[in-house]
C-alpha cells in the first residue's frame, strides 16, 4: 500500500526498461503534437476574430456566419479530441501501464 | 407572491438541502484524506458534475450571457477559451497529477524538489489566486442581490455578503471536500436544468430556428450584422493594435489558466484512480461545453427579447430577465414570476458552490503546504492538520467577507482575469515542467511561480484596469504604462522563461526522484488509494 518502502532503484530500473520507454513514447507522441495542434487551431480562431472580421462575418446559412461556425467547430474539436484521447489511453496506454504497475507493486509488497 | 419572495424561498430550500448534505458528509469526514479529498471515493461522473459546479461561476452564467446580450458574438470568445482550456487539463495534467500528488497542487512539485521553498511558493500562489477569485465572486454576490432581490441599501448588500460567506464557511469547515463536492453536484444539476429549460423555451419561440433567433437579436440590438461577428467588445477597431493584442492576451490566459487553478486541480484527487480522473474531465468537458452552448442561446435570446435598455450596464441581469420575459410570453404573468425566481435562486446557488470550492482550495493549501510541511516540517498528526485546515477555512472565509464588503461597488472583474493570468503564468509552467522535464529543480520551480505571479501582478497594476481610464479602479490617477488589460501575453512567457533560467542556474539534479515521479505519474504505481469506509 504505502510507497515509502519503495526503493528509488526500483523506479530507476522501471524507467530504464524498454516497456516503460515505449509507454512514455506512446504517451508523448500522441499528447504533445495534439496539444500543439489544438492550441494552434484555437489561436487561429482568436487571431481571425481579431484581424479577419469581415471574413468571420461572411454569412453561410441564413444569419449563421463563419464566426459562429468556426466557434461551433472549436466545440466539436474539443469534444472530438477528448474522446480520441480517452480511446488512445484505453487502447495504447492503460494495458502497458497496468502491467508495469502490477509488476512493480508485486515486487515490493 | 412576488418573484423576490419566491426566489428567496427556493434559495432557502437549496440552502436547507445542502446544509443537510453537509452535516451528513461531516459524519463521514474523519481523516485528512476525507477532509481534503472526500476520501477519494467519488465516481468519475460525480466528480465531472462537481467540476462543472466548481467551474461554472456566476461570471460564466450571468456574465457571459450578459456580454453576448450586450456585445453579441464576443461573449462566445470567452466561452470557447474556457472550454478548450479543459483539453490542457485532460491531456497533460489531470491523470499524471492524480497519480503523483496527494492533496494540493504543491504535492506534485514538492515530490522531487526541496519541499519547503517549493511548498511555500505554491502555497502563496494558491492562496493569492484563490482569494482574488473569491473576492470577485463575493462582490458579485452583492451586486446580484441588488439586481435580483431589489435590495439596494449598503447594509442589505453587506448582509448578503455576510450570509453568503457564513454559508460558504459552514460548507467547508463542516463538510470538507465531501460536503463541498455535493454542494457543487447539486448546483451543477440545477444550473444545467434551469439553463436548458429557458433555452428550450427561447428556441421554441423561434421554431427551433437558430438563424431567425440570431436575425432578431441583431435587429433588436440596433447594431445589425456587427452584432453577430467579433469586435464589439474585445479589441474594437477604435482600440487599435493594443486592443487586438489584448484579445490574444485574454485568449491565452483563458486557455492556459484553467489547468493551473488550484481549486480545479484539487478536484482530481477526489476520485479513486487516474482513470476516474480522466472520466471526470470527460464528463466535465461534456457538461461545461453544453452549458456554454446554452449560454449562447440565452445571450442572443436576451438581446432579442429583453433588449439592452432593460438590463443593467454590465448585462448581468440578461439571463434572469430573459427567463421572466419568456415565462410571461408562454405561461402568463405567474409563469414569468416563477421562472425569474428559479433562475435567481440558481444564480445564488452558483455563487455559493464556487466560493466554497475556492475557500477549500486555499485553506487546504495553507494547512497542508504551509502549516504542516513548512512550519512543522511534516511533524503533525492527521487530526491536527485537519483542525488547522478547518480553522484556516474559517479565517480565510471571514477575511474575504471583510474584503468583499470593503470592495463593494468597485469594478473587480479584473480580479478573475488576474487569477487566470497568475494561474497560467506561475502555476502551469511549474506543473508542466515538473511532470515532463527531467532537469527541472527547486530553483526552477520557485522562479517559475514567483516570476509568473509577480510579473502578472506588476503588469496589472500598471495597466489600464488600475489607472488611466474611465473604468479604471483609480480613474483619477494615471500610472499605466502597460497598454494591455490582460497581462497573459507577456507574463505567461515570463513564467516559462523564469522556470527555465532558474533551472539552468542551479546545479541541483536528482535523477532517482525524476525516475520515481515519471514512473508513478504514467503507471499509477503507489498512487494514493481511496479511503475505505
Amino acid at each position: 500500500m504505502t510507497t515509502r518502502q519503495h526503493d528509488a532503484s526500483v523506479y530507476e530500473q522501471a524507467q530504464a526498461s524498454e516497456r516503460f520507454q515505449e509507454l512514455k513514447r506512446r504517451f508523448r507522441a500522441w499528447t504533445f503534437p495534439m496539444t500543439a495542434a489544438f492550441l494552434a487551431w484555437y489561436l487561429l480562431y482568436v487571431v481571425l476574430s481579431g484581424w479577419a472580421r469581415d471574413f468571420m462575418g461572411t454569412k453561410v446559412l441564413g444569419n449563421i456566419n463563419v464566426a459562429l461556425i468556426f466557434g461551433f467547430l472549436q466545440f466539436v474539436s474539443t469534444f472530438g479530441i477528448a474522446w480520441a484521447y480517452s480511446r488512445h489511453m484505453e487502447k495504447k496506454i492503460d494495458p502497458i501501464a497496468d502491467e508495469i504497475r502490477h509488476e512493480i507493486e508485486g515486487r515490493t509488497e | 407572491m412576488s418573484s423576490q419572495t419566491l426566489s428567496t424561498i427556493l434559495f432557502l430550500v437549496f440552502v436547507a438541502a445542502t446544509l443537510g448534505i453537509t452535516f451528513w458528509a461531516s459524519r463521514q469526514t474523519k481523516t485528512a484524506a476525507d477532509y481534503y479529498a472526500g476520501g477519494r471515493s467519488f465516481s468519475g461522473a460525480q466528480n465531472g458534475l462537481a467540476i462543472g459546479g466548481d467551474y461554472m461561476s456566476a461570471a460564466s452564467f450571468l456574465g457571459i450571457a450578459g456580454i453576448i446580450a450586450l456585445s453579441g458574438y464576443d461573449g462566445f470568445l470567452y466561452s470557447i477559451g474556457f472550454l478548450v482550456a479543459w483539453l490542457v487539463a485532460l491531456l497533460l495534467v489531470a491523470e499524471l497529477m492524480r497519480n503523483s500528488g496527494k492533496f494540493t497542487m504543491a504535492d506534485v512539485l514538492a515530490f522531487r524538489m526541496s519541499p519547503r521553498p517549493v511548498r511555500t511558493a505554491a502555497g502563496v500562489s494558491t492562496i493569492v489566486v484563490s482569494i482574488f477569485y473569491l473576492l470577485a465572486q463575493m462582490v458579485g454576490a452583492g451586486a446580484l442581490v441588488t439586481l435580483l432581490l431589489g435590495v439596494t441599501s449598503e447594509t442589505g448588500k453587506a448582509l448578503t455578503i455576510v450570509g453568503v460567506g457564513v454559508l460558504m464557511i459552514i460548507y467547508v469547515v463542516v463538510g470538507g471536500m465531501k460536503g463541498t463536492t455535493w454542494v457543487q453536484i447539486v448546483k451543477a444539476v440545477l444550473l444545467m436544468g434551469g439553463a436548458t429549460l429557458v433555452t428550450l423555451l427561447v428556441l421554441g419561440k423561434y421554431g427551433f430556428n437558430l438563424s431567425s433567433l440570431l436575425g432578431d437579436a441583431a435587429a433588436q440590438s440596433g447594431k445589425g450584422e456587427a452584432f453577430l461577428k467579433p469586435g464589439l467588445k474585445y479589441g474594437t477597431e477604435a482600440q487599435g493594435l493594443a486592443g487586438k493584442l489584448d484579445l490574444i492576451s485574454l485568449g491565452l490566459a483563458l486557455v492556459l489558466g484553467t489547468a493551473g487553478l488550484p481549486h480545479i486541480l484539487i478536484r482530481f484527487y477526489t476520485v479513486p484512480t487516474a482513470k476516474d480522473a480522466r472520466k471526470s474531465v470527460l464528463w466535465g468537458i461534456g457538461i461545461i461545453g453544453s452549458f456554454y452552448l446554452l449560454t449562447l442561446v440565452l445571450g442572443f435570446g436576451a438581446a432579442a427579447l429583453v433588449g439592452s435598455k432593460a438590463m443593467d450596464a454590465a448585462g448581468n441581469t440578461a439571463a434572469p430577465l430573459l427567463a421572466q420575459k419568456i415565462g410571461q410570453e408562454i405561461f402568463g404573468e405567474v409563469g414569468g414570476t416563477i421562472l425569474l425566481a428559479i433562475i435567481a435562486a440558481v444564480a445564488f446557488a452558483t455563487i455559493l458552490a464556487v466560493v466554497a470550492g475556492l475557500t477549500l482550495a486555499s485553506s487546504s493549501s495553507f494547512a497542508h503546504d504551509l502549516y504542516a510541511h513548512v512550519f512543522k516540517r511534516g511533524n503533525v498528526t492527521d487530526k491536527e492538520e485537519v483542525l488547522v485546515a478547518r480553522v484556516s477555512a474559517f479565517v480565510i472565509g471571514a477575511f474575504s467577507i471583510g474584503l468583499g464588503i470593503l470592495a463593494q461597488g468597485q469594478n473587480v472583474a479584473f480580479l478573475v482575469a488576474l487569477a487566470f493570468a497568475v494561474a497560467a503564468s506561475g502555476n502551469l509552467p511549474a506543473i508542466l515542467y515538473s511532470l515532463f522535464w527531467k532537469d527541472f529543480n527547486t530553483a526552477g520551480a520557485t522562479s517559475a511561480i514567483y516570476g509568473g505571479l509577480v510579473s502578472a501582478l506588476v503588469l496589472v497594476i500598471f495597466s489600464p484596469v488600475v489607472s488611466g481610464g474611465k473604468t479604471s479602479l483609480f480613474p483619477g490617477a494615471d500610472f499605466a504604462w502597460f497598454p494591455l488589460s490582460n497581462p497573459g501575453l507577456l507574463s505567461i512567457p515570463i513564467g516559462f522563461l523564469a522556470g527555465w533560467i532558474g533551472t539552468k542556474l542551479s546545479k541541483e539534479y536528482n535523477s532517482a526522484k525524476y525516475a520515481e515521479i515519471e514512473v508513478r505519474a504514467l503507471t499509477g504505481v503507489g498512487a494514493e488509494k481511496a479511503a475505505e469506509h
